[in-house]
């Protein structure tokens, strides 16, 4: 399949990509990774007259943490973070995240930006980043501003980006002391979007009672969903069975699931309930230090 | 529409073209170089018959234009062979019978290429979890698993012994280490 024509841009800097962008108006597309935005030319389900590459500009693929934040520049690829020991140690939601995103090839080229830029409630970033409370900073003509996760995915494929803006950096807070997270996906097969998932982290105070949930859901709506009735419901709360499994009946109630060929509405809903158990199960397990951040 | 003159570098040899944006990096390989070893199956990104690899990470080449391989180092399955010897996984597909119509035998093999350069000691698992993004119809995996250990065997025995490369395999026995 050979995409439509379009005239290729590489600049050097961000503020050069940015200057393409305005001049192009909508007309123009931001590749990094690729691994969404080709297929799509492919498909001829998208066909910009310009596209401007940013994987030539240099300094954007760090993660970091600095400020009591981890930050992920914009060519950051998903295997750096499968790769990065900060990941692994501190961030076992966004670790579990990277390592059932696509496949291990495509992890190689893929970018975290690009996957949350591209708004497809089908990607597994986006409802990680509502769940960890995320904010993404975005540089258009008039400098940066930054949007918080929750607020970013506005719709199908639509979000708070302009079409003069890029997403430069996601920007994580860093975890408070008993916290934990756990990302749980149920694919058909390895490089499937998720029949469903769900993200998990909490953060528990002295005596194991629930500071702080956020959770997000993965393909049951038109955008990623946050669960905010379950995440209310979890203040101030034992993270025990119990309160786990009413939470997790709230989660489902918050899905919008549709039926397709990876199921109907009633089993996606039932697999919200089941994962949203399982994910919180283990992000408190993980908070209370009982099991490591990399084991299950 | 653009065109872009780019020069890349393929199985250690420079090459330089005038391309359009939109070409492919498998269109380029296949059919400017002609090196038709590194197939093309799904063109969805899927299946990984088109895996090559560039600047050391294995990527399907469907779905990366040639234009963004300005300047990069390319390995493709005709890069293997060394001055008429085997590389260790092509010798490794070839005693434990890692194929049957071959089909995604090119893309296989860079993927496990590239996983034994940066583990020389993958277990079962860390192998099959390296090739889960290259499908194969034929086989089942089992023997493209046994395979790449074969080929990991050789590798660390040839890392004792001397740094030479494309070494002969050696016997059935290895495949147990």
């Amino acid at each position: 399949m050979i995409p439509s024509r379009f005239d290729y841009v590489a600049p050097s800097t961000l503020d050069d990509a940015v200057t393409l962008l305005r001049e192009h108006g909508g007309e123009a597309k931001v590749l990094s990774g690729g691994q969404s935005l080709i297929p799509m030319l492919k498909l001829r389900l998208a066909a910009p007259t310009v596209l401007v590459d940013i994987g030539r500009i240099d300094g954007l693929e760090y993660i970091e943490e600095r400020d009591e934040a981890l930050h992920i520049g914009a060519l950051a690829r998903e295997a750096d973070l499968e790769q990065s020991a900060i990941v692994r140690d501190r961030y076992p939601l966004l670790y579990d995240t990277a390592r059932v995103i696509a496949d291990p090839i495509v992890r190689n080229s893929a970018t975290i930006c690009g996957n949350v830029a591209h708004g497809d409630p089908g990607n597994d970033h986006p409802a990680t980043m509502i769940a960890l409370d995320a904010s993404f900073v975005l540089r258009g003509p008039n400098g940066t501003r930054t949007v918080a996760a929750r607020d970013f995915f506005v719709g199908l494929f639509t979000t708070a980006l302009e079409a003069d803006e890029i997403l430069t950096e996601v920007v994580i807070p860093a975890p408070a002391p008993r916290s934990g997270g756990a990302y749980f996906k149920l694919e058909r097969k390895v490089g499937d979007f998720a029949t469903a998932a769900v993200a998990a982290q909490v953060t528990l105070d002295t005596n194991g009672t629930c500071q702080r949930a956020g959770i997000g859901l993965t393909n049951v709506g038109p955008t990623p969903i946050r669960a905010t009735n379950a995440e209310a419901f979890l203040q101030n709360k034992p993270l025990d069975a119990g309160t786990i499994a009413e939470a997790s009946t709230l989660a489902a109630s918050a899905a919008e699931p549709v039926a397709d060929r990876r199921g109907t509405e009633g089993y996606k809903r039932d697999l919200i309930r089941v994962l949203t158990s399982r994910a919180l199960t283990l992000a408190a397990r993980r908070a209370r230090g009982e099991t490591s951040n990399r084991g299950r | 529409m653009s065109t872009h003159d780019i020069t890349v570098t393929v199985n250690g040899q420079t090459h330089s073209a005038e391309v359009e944006s939109r070409l492919l990096l498998v269109h380029f390989i296949r059919e400017n170089l002609r090196l038709t070893g590194t197939h093309i199956g799904c063109d969805t990104s899927h299946c990984g018959a088109c895996t090559v690899i560039v600047d050391g990470r294995p990527v399907k080449s469907c779905t990366m234009f040639a234009v963004q391989a300005d300047g990069r180092a390319v390995r493709t399955v005709e890069g293997l062979e060394v001055a008429g010897a085997l590389h260790p996984v092509q010798a490794g597909f070839k005693e434990e019978h890692g194929l049957q119509c071959g089909f995604c035998t090119p893309g296989m093999m860079m993927t496990a290429t590239a996983l034994l350069e940066s583990n020389a000691s993958p277990s079962e698992g860390e192998i099959r979890s390296a090739i889960s993004g290259n499908l194969c119809r034929c086989t089942g995996y089992t023997n493209i698993v046994k395979a790449i250990q074969h080929a990991a065997a050789t590798i660390r025995a040839t890392k004792t012994e001397t740094p030479a490369r494309g070494v002969a395999a050696p016997g059935k026995a290895a495949t147990t280490a």
